[in-house]
């Protein structure tokens, strides 16, 4: 790391990590926005690519748990009013909580790296949505969308980990880190 | 990318795999199949699948379905919710297959013998 480079991230202030955690919030909002402009073909209600996830598990990895999961509850709060309804939040809420929780665990075991956490992350995500559709409509019926909705978690989970880990990679040393 | 990522990655994927393998071997063609339609808890219909008809269902919230049942298959072909998916579902015949229409809380059910259904035993 270059004297500038450690010059221009050493001053850890409030004021920059509000900024900094903005701009998180930021690229995981437009994320969202550009998820939903990506029609996914399958018939499955929830399925998603889940890109979002990719600010999430940066800030898990580089900045803290807390920070991490305030960007991530806010983003699924805003992207709701924004782009969708109550019950668009309650469902990703139900999501993102489930997945942050197990991506937590997850890291906090020590046995995976960023790719297997994306790929809890992606997994229970679906789960902790179905769980609350299946509330909604008062029926197990639901779990019949389990097998399609958990490949999919693994599969989209494990393309935001290699994404994840190439921008991790590229940022080293330009963005703040604990 | 860690080894037990790629470990994690398989595990899910066999268990995805377990599960679509367990409910293939739960669906049965059945030619006294019946069409069961629920809104939430509540049953709203009960039509025999070999019999052709049309039916529209309307939510209490507003939000309108139209059921098909033809030539043995049952599918949605309208709904007015914004994202659609129970339409694109496509078309049901064997018994434990199901249509939902999320925003509607409607379920499209197809089961062997009236009120043997997965929640006949726990609703």
């Amino acid at each position: 790391m270059t004297e500038k480079e450690k010059k221009g991230i050493r001053a850890r202030t409030r004021a920059s990590e509000a900024a900094y955690l903005g701009m998180m919030l930021a690229f995981a909002l437009i994320l969202g926005y550009a998820e939903s402009l990506i029609p996914l073909v399958f018939a499955v209600p929830g399925m998603k690519l889940g890109l979002p996830n990719l600010a999430v598990l940066l800030l898990l990895f580089r900045s803290g748990p807390k920070e991490a999961f305030l960007v991530n509850v806010l983003r699924i709060m805003l992207s709701g009013f924004l782009f969708g309804s109550l019950s668009s939040i309650l469902y990703s809420l139900a999501g993102g909580v489930l997945s942050f929780s197990v991506m937590l665990l997850g890291k906090k075991t020590g046995r995976f790296g960023v790719c297997g956490i994306s790929i809890a992350g992606g997994v229970m995500h679906n789960v902790g949505q179905l769980a609350i559709a299946a509330v909604v409509v008062e029926s197990g019926g639901l779990f019949y969308y389990l097998p399609p909705l958990l490949a999919a978690g693994a599969v989209t989970g494990l393309l935001n980990g290699i994404v994840a880990e190439q921008i991790q990679k590229r940022v080293q040393g330009h963005l703040p880190e604990k | 990318m860690k080894k037990n990522d790629i470990l994690l990655a398989g595990a899910v994927l066999g268990a995805a795999f377990l599960f679509l393998l367990m409910q293939k071997a739960g669906e049965i063609s059945s030619s006294a199949g019946m069409v069961t339609v629920w809104q939430g808890r509540e049953q709203v219909g009960v039509y025999p699948l070999s019999e052709d008809r049309r039916e529209v269902f309307v939510s209490p919230s507003g939000g309108r379905n139209i059921l098909v049942i033809e030539d043995g298959e049952a599918y949605m072909e309208d709904a007015d919710c914004p994202d659609g998916l129970c339409v694109k579902q496509g078309r049901i015949s064997l018994a434990g297959q199901t249509l939902t229409c999320l925003p509607h809380r409607l379920q499209i059910r197809i089961e062997d013998v009236p009120g043997t259904g997965p929640d006949a035993v726990t609703g």
